[in-house]
């Protein structure tokens, strides 16, 4: 019996409201799912936005001790000064030239070892694997010093006659980024590789024709993963680059320091750090698809 | 080209080191197989029979033995420089090429003398593609191509280095049932056209009994039988190969030979001279059937099964290891048989009719 009212009930029901119902609910959730990412959005955007504009203030606005929210005039001269005086395009030209070169030979070096790894049968592969593996566990921070003591025996720290050398070799292997090729590399199906052997081709002409077009996306994340680390990296250009000549975009704008009767320069300042983020937000901007798949994917089949 | 393989033997060392099970994949395997023949090597999963193809092409080192194409010992020569076409079960092309540079690309790794100017590459390439009528897809990437269409493109990029040997692994066993009838004869053509040596894989005895020139049945690694399809089907060696072809497959009865008479269960149906007495296997195909009155052979009658030209009976018998038996005969044949009838007795037909060792399982000739 009650079985039979209750269905009676539901018929009876009015289905109007039971949309209506539907749609506040739907509202009531959108808004506050809405609201919790703009306060986030807020607490990760405002810092920037307090860069950009302290960078076109004048130094009597910034020191107002009621800061303006928006800049009563803009000053953009401040960017000039920024440039000129940090030294920004030496800065820049170095940070490239360490970032180019060391991302190349970082390539080379990791595609030539996932290609071992993945493809080649030798003693001891799963093991020497394991040992690499095994030195992710460590932090990056604690090789600092015996990376340290290593370069300094090779005489490296002498910069006038090694140059960039102690800023680009010691990062020159990736583990990670060879672990994330060498699962790429092996989703690729053997049969391929058969193949190609049989239609005459040697193991470095199938990487270069078969493997590396197929890992391409991979191959373009961990470019810009390994560009946007160099330009990033600050504690290591930090403790061997001593001479003036060979600093790094991060390194030149902690040490660079601008000041009006004694009193810092904040806004030139901000310019600058403005400036040398551009090209990383602009990266991201354009290559966040790369990037995404990059960090998200090691062995997950995309 | 002609093939020939001498005691060819791979073993796979064992997995673990602790256990010594090596596995022998193809064991002291000696053939020779004509120039321009279309070779079906046929043997239930695991009998070893890729394992021969892959050691045809190189890809696989033999254990022991020698392979020589023509007169030249190639056993140690590697596969890129054998001068064979493989084809793969899954195709393997190359994903990211078009139909065009799949094709290209083995033409492309040709070094030295043997280098082509770039417009004979293409002409060649579009030879090819119109041998296997694929020409008009030659910008397509292999994902925009059917199963159909990729295996002509994998045909088309073993064949355009004009190899000397055609392998095909299993060429026909990701195609669909309609297309595999299609592609068969279309591989049979093309081998035709070119008369290049082909040796291809199957399971299906069908597959391999309908195009082959000649076919070789494996077994665990060791060849049962070579020779022409209809041979190996009326003259089985040994009760694997009987079983082996033949759709629908032999019937097979436990039976003896009693003073020069074959019986099946309490039946004496056929006069056997000559052979001793003993146990043995007997392999009767479906057409080796007649039924008549006074037949010699006595089963139970299930059902006749339609099939217009021929009529498929099903019968049982105590004797038999299969479920049931399977007769096919002509239509007018089951004219006498009354609705109702339970019983039905068989003469044999002597030569469709093979008697096996039960030990050896070999093959006893009468």
């Amino acid at each position: 019996m009650s079985n039979n009212s209750s269905l009676q009930v539901m018929q009876e029901r009015d289905m109007h409201k039971v949309v209506v119902g539907q749609k506040i609910m739907k509202v009531v959730s959108q808004f506050f799912l809405y609201l919790f990412l703009f306060a986030v959005a807020f607490v990760i955007l405002f810092p920037f936005y307090w860069m950009l504009i302290s960078s076109v203030k004048t130094l009597d606005e910034y020191l107002l001790t009621i800061p303006t929210l928006f800049p009563k005039e803009f000053d953009f001269i401040n960017y000039a000064e920024a440039f000129n005086t940090a030294n920004l395009g030496r800065l820049f030209g170095n940070t490239v030239f360490v970032g180019v070169v060391s991302t190349i030979l970082s390539l080379v070096i990791t595609i030539l070892s996932a290609f071992a790894f993945a493809r080649l049968e030798f003693k001891g592969k799963n093991a020497m694997f394991a040992a690499l593996l095994a030195t992710m566990m460590i932090p990056g921070e604690l090789f600092t010093i015996t990376n340290y003591k290593t370069v300094n025996d090779f005489g490296w720290l002498n910069l006038e006659q090694y140059g960039f050398t102690v800023l680009i070799v010691p990062f020159l292997v990736s583990v990670f980024y060879i672990y994330l090729l060498k699962q790429n590399f092996m989703q690729i199906p053997n049969e391929l590789y058969l193949a190609a052997k049989v239609d005459g081709t040697s193991d470095l002409k199938y990487l270069w024709k078969v493997m590396i077009p197929l890992a391409l996306p991979t191959l373009i994340s961990i470019t810009i993963l390994k560009m946007m680390g160099s330009w990033n990296t600050y504690m290591w250009p930090n403790l061997v680059a001593d001479n003036e000549k060979y600093w790094l975009v991060t390194n030149g704008l902690r040490k660079f320091n601008v000041t009006v009767d004694n009193r810092p320069d904040t806004p030139v300042q901000m310019a600058a750090v403005a400036i040398v983020s551009a090209p990383l937000f602009l990266v991201f901007l354009f290559l966040r698809k790369y990037i995404m798949k990059g960090v998200s994917r090691s062995g997950i089949k995309g | 080209m002609k093939v020939e393989l001498q005691n060819l033997t791979k073993i796979f060392p064992s997995r673990n080191k602790k256990s010594n099970e090596e596995v022998i994949a193809v064991n002291d395997f000696t053939l020779t197989i004509p120039d321009g023949k279309l070779v079906g090597l046929l043997g239930p999963s695991g009998c070893g029979k890729s394992t021969t193809l892959y050691m045809i092409s190189g890809l696989q080192k033999s254990t022991s033995g020698k392979i020589f194409f023509g007169e030249e010992d190639v056993t140690n020569v590697s596969p890129e420089n054998r001068g064979v076409g493989l084809v793969f079960q899954n195709y393997a092309l190359y994903p990211h090429m078009t139909v065009k540079q799949n094709i290209l690309f083995p033409l492309q790794n040709l070094t030295g003398k043997d280098k082509l100017p770039k417009n004979e590459m293409l002409e060649r390439a579009y030879e090819v593609a119109k041998l296997v009528q694929i020409d008009d897809l030659m910008e397509r990437k292999p994902n925009e191509l059917s199963g159909g269409q990729q295996q002509r493109v994998a045909i088309a990029r073993a064949l355009v280095k004009m190899p000397r040997i055609l392998l095909l692994d299993e060429p026909l066993s990701n195609l669909d049932a309609r297309l595999r009838l299609q592609t068969r004869e279309e591989i049979r053509r093309i081998q035709k056209e070119t008369g290049i040596t082909t040796i291809f894989v199957t399971h299906d005895q069908e597959e391999a009994m309908s195009i082959s020139d000649m076919i070789i049945v494996m077994k665990l690694g060791i060849v049962q039988q070579v020779g022409k399809p209809q041979d190996i089907y009326d003259d089985p060696t040994n009760l694997f190969v009987a079983k082996f072809l033949g759709t629908p497959p032999i019937n097979v009865f436990d039976g003896k030979v009693q003073g020069g008479k074959l019986y099946i269960g309490e039946d004496a149906v056929l006069d056997v001279n000559g052979i001793d007495d003993r146990d043995v296997y007997v392999g009767i195909r479906p057409e080796g059937f007649v039924p008549t009155k006074k037949g010699e052979l006595n089963c139970h009658l299930n059902n006749v099964e339609v099939m217009g030209r021929d009529v498929s009976i099903v019968s049982t018998n105590a004797a038999s290891l299969n479920p049931v038996i399977r007769s096919i005969v002509s239509s007018d044949n089951v004219k006498n048989i009354a609705e109702g009838q339970e019983t039905i007795s068989y003469s044999l037909v002597p030569h469709k009719t093979f008697i096996f060792d039960k030990e050896t399982e070999e093959r006893i000739y009468f």
